[in-house]
């Protein structure tokens, strides 16, 4: 038991007398969910809007109002004529450029047919079909606003709501991806990095030819990023909550619970690939390619995997992350209790102890 | 009884031959020297005895427990301190030596008088992180760490190698110390002169040992004439002494250099190799100062003699 605790406190020496490390290990994840959380942004704000209208009536007047007073949107100004167009999206000045037809009012009135094109910068897909989506939705607003003052022949329009996430604020979805980047980084890259350490510098060789088992160097190996991995989940969901007013609607136990799971899962990695290398450059080489790449790449965490090529989507199920991602959503922001996430927790245990299996059968009792 | 029992251990790293075959026995509470140059075997040697590595066949032994079978109870007993510095770099003095005590089971307290006279010379720095040590400061805490446990069989593997003279000196007579206390020392070094410090050696030269026996032994076995020359041209001297045909060998030793005669032109043999002659074909090729006489062999000569 002394041999384990005095094990310990000298990783925890490793960790607090390395600034960079230091640095890494409680900086970075902070810095990580806050670049994620307002800087990496899907939504779309203060977009500015240029407006063509040949008819300056009382409905296209409307119309620009609303989009004026909605925050997605500001009015740089009018295009004077056709020409003009082109050269505005040119300079870049502007996202969006909304064109009515002549007569736009009289046109509802009497044929109940009036025509307003949206056009949106197309070099970003993503931005400028968000960009069209929000505007439609206040055009149809301005639509039903309409139709109860005057007499239009009734037509249906769809209302999209978005359940969940009604504002579609884009921390919602890049939380819980973070969370399990950050756990995936420091768990598993620093456990095989400073296990490396130990086999480059030769103390490795030292401590084996020694009466400590094996097994107790690498508990305590880990036990120090365990709990800075813990720290590191309550930081993150600390500033989800306060700072990106991201709430915790599920039960906050099996959120943690379920991090525990992961946290074990990417320990288990780490250990692995220390087993395989022998450096510490290669160690943080095979972390980075070989877990945090797929994590960003292929856990759904950019990307939906729905919309992945087949081959893809299979090779998503391997990864631990992707399952750990679906589970926070599913506590974090839909607030579904444990039968909602048994499936991704099967799927979690059987990965920690197949993983930790391998690894701790792996490590070697000698050099090699 | 015999403190490490080798019998033909081999060992290949893929094609490479590290040792071929190689048995050798330690005596209890003897320092046993294995000497022999860089790239010899001396540290797989080293590491399939303190269990570490597994040889391709053979049998050895520690302390009466086999390296393979017995490994678990081989490394509680021994002291092992590896070729390059390994401790913890970002660790004091201190707290590396407690690590040591502590997972070895004991306390720095218990074992202290046997790492005392080590220990004193570098406790003003036990604040010191191990890494900004000094070379042999470095070694001494090497020392200590792989001993504060009373081992019974110490293996030190180059202790000495980039320590600076004095340290070396004072580092042979520490392990002169740790022998009157009962433990059995194997050390390895690619320095002759520390050969004569040892009670037996091996001098091990491409995975397999030259000869086994007590550095006095070796040197008396030493058959061939060897002399020292020195003059004003001590480069062009060791290209002329090459090309004499009387000379067998000639090596650089420090200030001077070691030439054997070859037996056929001895005197005793019907040659007619002469001092003078050699001095007075040198002085020919432009030499002055020429200073040549017999000279008792070393264990270098040895070496140098056996693996010819």
């Amino acid at each position: 038991m002394r041999q384990f605790l005095i094990f310990t406190q000298k990783e925890f020496f490793h960790i607090f007398r390395d600034r960079w490390t230091m640095m890494m290990l409680l900086a970075l994840p902070i810095a990580m969910i806050i670049l994620f959380g307002f800087g990496i942004t899907t939504e779309i704000k203060n977009t500015k809007f240029a407006i063509y209208d040949p008819s300056r009536d009382m409905a296209t007047l409307g119309i620009v109002n609303t989009m004026e007073k909605n925050e997605y949107f500001t009015l740089e100004g009018y295009v004077e004529n056709p020409d003009e167009m082109e050269t505005i999206f040119k300079e870049g000045k502007i996202g969006l450029l909304v064109v009515f037809s002549e007569g736009f009012y009289e046109n509802i009135i009497r044929t109940g047919d009036a025509q307003v094109q949206l056009i949106a910068d197309g070099t970003d897909p993503n931005t400028a079909s968000t960009i069209t989506n929000y505007a439609t939705n206040i055009i149809i607003g301005y639509q039903q606003e309409l139709l109860e003052v005057g007499e239009i022949p009734f037509q249906i329009t769809p209302e999209v709501k978005l359940l969940y996430n009604p504002t579609m604020k884009s921390a919602y979805n890049i939380v819980p991806g973070v969370i399990g980047m950050v756990l995936m980084l420091i768990c598993a890259m620093m456990t095989s990095v400073s296990m490396a350490k130990e086999k480059e510098l030769g103390t490795m060789e030292v401590i084996l030819v020694s009466p400590m088992p094996p097994i107790l160097i690498v508990i305590s190996k880990v036990i120090p990023y365990f709990v800075i991995s813990m720290v590191n989940l309550m930081n993150v969901l600390a500033l989800a909550v306060f700072v990106l007013e991201v709430p915790i609607v599920g039960n906050f136990f099996l959120l943690i619970f379920v991090s525990l799971l992961f946290i074990f899962v990417a320990l288990a990695l780490g250990l692995l690939i220390s087993t395989m290398v022998e450096t510490q450059l290669v160690a943080l080489l095979l972390s980075v390619v070989g877990l945090l790449m797929p994590v960003i790449m292929l856990s759904g965490l950019m990307f939906p995997i729905e919309n992945m090529p087949i081959v893809l989507q299979y090779v998503a199920q391997i990864i631990p992350a992707k399952w750990y991602i679906s589970a926070m959503r599913d506590v974090m922001i839909k607030g579904l209790g444990f039968t909602s996430i048994i499936m991704e927790v099967a799927v979690l245990s059987a990965m920690a102890i197949v993983l930790i299996a391998i690894s701790l059968k792996k490590f070697k009792i000698r050099l090699e | 009884m015999k403190s490490v029992i080798v019998q033909d251990i081999k060992r290949n790293y893929g094609k490479v031959e590290a040792l071929k075959g190689i048995s050798f026995e330690v005596d209890a509470g003897e320092i046993f020297g294995i000497i022999g140059p860089d790239g010899a075997g001396k540290t797989t040697l080293f590491r399939i005895l303190t269990t570490l590595l597994l040889a391709d066949s053979g049998f050895a032994s520690v302390d009466g427990n086999d390296v393979v079978k017995e490994f678990k109870s081989i490394r509680k007993k021994i002291g092992y301190m590896p070729g390059r510095f390994s401790l913890y770099q970002d660790l004091t003095v201190e707290e590396n030596l407690k690590i040591f005590a502590t997972i070895f089971e004991t306390t720095i307290e218990e074992n202290y008088h046997l790492i005392k006279d080590i220990y004193q010379q570098i406790e003003p720095f036990k604040k010191r992180k191990a890494g900004a040590l000094s070379g042999g400061m470095k070694q001494k805490l090497a020392l200590s760490c792989a001993l504060i446990h009373k081992p019974v069989v110490l293996f030190l593997d180059e202790p000495t190698t980039g320590v600076d003279p004095v340290s070396r000196k004072e580092f042979w007579e520490m392990l002169d110390k740790l022998k009157h206390q009962g433990i059995t020392i194997l050390v390895s070094t690619p320095y002759m002169d520390e050969a004569s410090l040892c009670n037996r050696i091996g001098l091990i030269q491409d995975g397999n040992f030259l000869k086994i026996d007590t550095p006095e032994n070796i040197i008396n076995q030493y058959e061939n004439v060897l002399l020292a020359a020195q003059s004003d041209k001590m480069s062009k001297l060791l290209k002329d002494l090459r090309a004499e045909a009387d000379v067998h060998t000639c090596f650089a030793f420090g200030d001077s250099h070691h030439i054997t005669i070859k037996k056929e032109s001895l005197v005793e043999n019907g040659g007619n190799f002469s001092i003078e002659k050699l001095t007075s074909e040198l002085s020919k090729k432009g030499h002055q100062g020429i200073h040549i006489e017999p000279i008792k062999a070393g264990i270098e000569d040895c070496f140098m003699e056996l693996a010819d």
